[in-house]
């Protein structure tokens, strides 16, 4: 039998990544979710149910565009998975929308959720909106800033949206933030966490519920390329939620090539960066044993990205597997090649990436791609949450 | 050999557990603070680790965390400072509580061996798994004499509690209700009342403190009634708090608790 990289251990690893590292307080919340998970989306009235969502609510299948122009300047086959189209702008709606589901079926009355760039607080808040329960998010401060869009959007959705003030008020603090809530809330409360993060099963939780973009995106190449493999996937990784999904269904196919793209932010070595892959060492961040950025002595550190939804000291413990036994790869993109690819998508595609995404274009003259491969690009989310940031920094978008 | 921990649950009623953070308000509190509170009436030390995302804490113990790696707080550094410890706390049973990742990246084996080299009793990691601490850290922690506590909550099953009771040879750590440390005394008093009245029922073989949201006098004589003693944290960190001499009030503090 071939090995396969998408199930985790019955106690969460991947190879030594993964596991469940809480404190009593989160045992019975994460025990009964892990026993519940995979039976509960077994079930046929979910699958219909959650089927009937991702098509008439999200708006699935997304689109697989050949961007043409894009191809000719690489001189390779470039298409882009059109994640952007989804409902609220991006793939983090996946998700939301399996988990309400699950949350529904637990039983649970109230729901949270942690964002950073926002977008999976919108998704979050808005699957809330659609099934009548109360929602609250929480945020960095820092975040809440460089992402208002996205904070007015959750409130108009109707959640609460919680500034966190601690550490460095990015996604880090916030995820913090919302397991102390959970750890207060043991019995009503579904954290919805965001990415393929956290402590077993929520990284093959969020990474089966994204799962449907590379299931889509296989039946979308074979009918224009003429097979369901193409010769790279690239996606961005902070957590890794949409690599994660747009790498699932290729994992057992040695031929497609997966590209993880990290956030350099000023430069791997600047002090300034976001690229665990290369600065993280194992250890345990929010209940996984993953590789994450640290001292010598155990204490998180700080990432930077101008990015906020790759400003993630950590990596999924997939993504940590997956490059530890060179099934991916991780390229680092810097904050100022990321505002270019933004700029060179827009103009060449018509299309504004968002930011987080914009990394994984940027990648695209790094793959060595030649003029008969196919390259999917996983277009995570669409721009206009950070139009702010392009605006102050229009000199680098010319 | 001699156990301080059992030795201080046989001779003594109404245990003060008192827990503060290495290196808080000052890096070198961390002695004088634990032999003011053993001079005041402590009966038994937690001594935190500071960690820079201390998942299981509120505000109080992440600000003190905060200040006390701002201060140059590290494990080498307090492995250094520990070595004062029994001279300053006589037998005192001490514990350190903290986060897994601190002591992985130090080395388990190597953070233990330096534990009981300076007379620690006990270790507190809430975040260690129960089977990673069968296959991996129980072997360890019994070649160099720490024992292991474990904290149950309202939400922990008989069963679990049985297997926690069974695997820990000092006490069982209650958490008193829903909430990190320091939180909020629970409105919930009869659910509560229940939950201390269910766990003392199950006849463990452990003894039993209560902690997470006792702040004072009240506090502690009501958990009294409930359990062998009782643990703060939060409430001494917050009577430390800009005082000119931080021995001398968690001295006032404890003599506060058990007078």
């Amino acid at each position: 039998m071939t090995p396969s990289y998408q199930q985790p251990t019955a106690r969460g690893y991947y190879g030594e990544f993964g596991g469940a590292f809480v404190p009593e307080m989160l045992y019975p919340n994460v025990e009964e979710l892990r026993t519940q998970y995979l039976e509960i989306m077994a079930d046929p009235d979910f699958q219909i149910e959650q089927q009937q969502l991702l098509r008439d609510y999200v708006g699935r299948p997304t689109p697989l565009f050949e961007a043409k122009r894009l191809s000719a300047k690489y001189g390779t086959r470039i298409y882009l998975k059109r994640e952007d189209l989804c409902h609220t702008g991006a793939h983090k709606i996946n998700n939301t929308v399996g988990q309400i589901l699950l949350a529904q079926r637990l039983g649970k009355t109230r729901i949270i959720a942690e964002t950073g760039a926002g977008q999976h607080g919108v998704a979050t808040a808005t699957v809330c909106a659609l099934m009548g329960l109360p929602c609250v998010v929480y945020m960095g401060a820092t975040d809440i800033e460089r992402q208002a869009p996205n904070v007015a959007r959750m409130r108009l959705l109707g959640a609460e949206v919680r500034a966190v003030t601690s550490g460095s008020q990015t996604l880090k603090d916030a995820t913090n933030e919302a397991i102390r809530d959970w750890i207060a809330n043991p019995v009503d409360t579904h954290y919805i966490i965001g990415s393929v993060v956290g402590p077993h099963p929520y990284p093959d939780l969020v990474a089966r519920l994204q799962a449907v973009i590379s299931e889509e995106m296989r039946k979308q190449l074979l009918v224009k390329t003429g097979s369901e493999l193409p010769q790279f996937v690239v996606a961005c990784v902070g957590g890794g939620s949409n690599a994660a999904g747009a790498f699932y269904h290729f994992l057992d196919e040695p031929s497609v090539r997966l590209i993880a793209v990290e956030a350099a932010g000023r430069g791997i070595n600047s002090g300034h960066s976001a690229a665990t892959s290369v600065l993280g060492t194992p250890g345990i961040i929010h209940g996984s044993r993953t590789l994450l950025m640290q001292d010598e002595h155990g204490q998180i550190t700080e990432p930077y990205s101008l990015s906020a939804g790759l400003d993630y000291p950590g990596i999924g413990p997939l993504h940590a597997y997956l490059g530890a036994v060179g099934r991916s790869e991780f390229i680092a993109i810097t904050d100022d090649d990321a505002l270019a690819a933004v700029s060179e998508c827009s103009r060449l595609e018509g299309i504004i990436p968002a930011l987080e995404t914009a990394h994984a274009l940027a990648a695209l003259g790094q793959l060595g791609a030649g003029p008969d491969d196919v390259v999917v690009v996983n277009l995570s989310g669409r721009g206009d949450k950070d139009l702010d940031t392009y605006l102050k920094n229009m000199d680098k978008l010319t | 050999m001699n156990n301080r921990i059992a030795n201080a649950f046989a001779s003594k009623h109404n245990l003060l557990n008192t827990y503060f953070t290495a290196g808080y308000p000052s890096l070198h509190d961390t002695i004088p603070l634990a032999q003011a509170l053993v001079e005041a009436g402590a009966d038994i030390l937690e001594i935190g680790m500071p960690f820079s995302d201390p998942l299981a804490d509120g505000p109080v113990i992440q600000g003190s965390s905060t200040v006390a790696l701002a201060n140059g707080m590290n494990l080498p550094v307090l492995f250094k400072q520990l070595q004062g410890l029994r001279a300053a706390v006589a037998d005192t049973p001490v514990l350190l509580m903290g986060y897994l990742n601190p002591v992985m990246q130090f080395g388990a084996e190597e953070f233990c061996r330096q534990a009981a080299a300076v007379g620690v009793d006990g270790l507190i990691l809430p975040d260690l798994p129960l089977d990673e601490y069968e296959e991996t850290y129980q072997p360890i922690f019994k070649k160099y004499g720490l024992k292991a506590v474990f904290l149950i909550t309202p939400q922990t099953s008989e069963e679990r509690i049985r297997r926690l009771d069974s695997l820990s040879e000092a006490f069982l750590y209650l958490v008193s209700g829903p909430g990190t440390t320091g939180g909020t005394t629970p409105t919930d008093a009869p659910a509560q009342q229940e939950y201390f009245n269910r766990i003392a029922a199950l006849n463990l073989h452990n003894p039993r403190l209560i902690g997470f949201g006792i702040a004072d006098k009240a506090g502690f004589d009501r958990a009294c009634e409930h359990a062998e003693g009782a643990i703060i944290g939060s409430a001494l960190i917050q009577a430390l708090k800009d005082v000119d001499d931080a021995p001398a009030a968690a001295a006032r503090f404890v003599r506060g608790i058990k007078s």
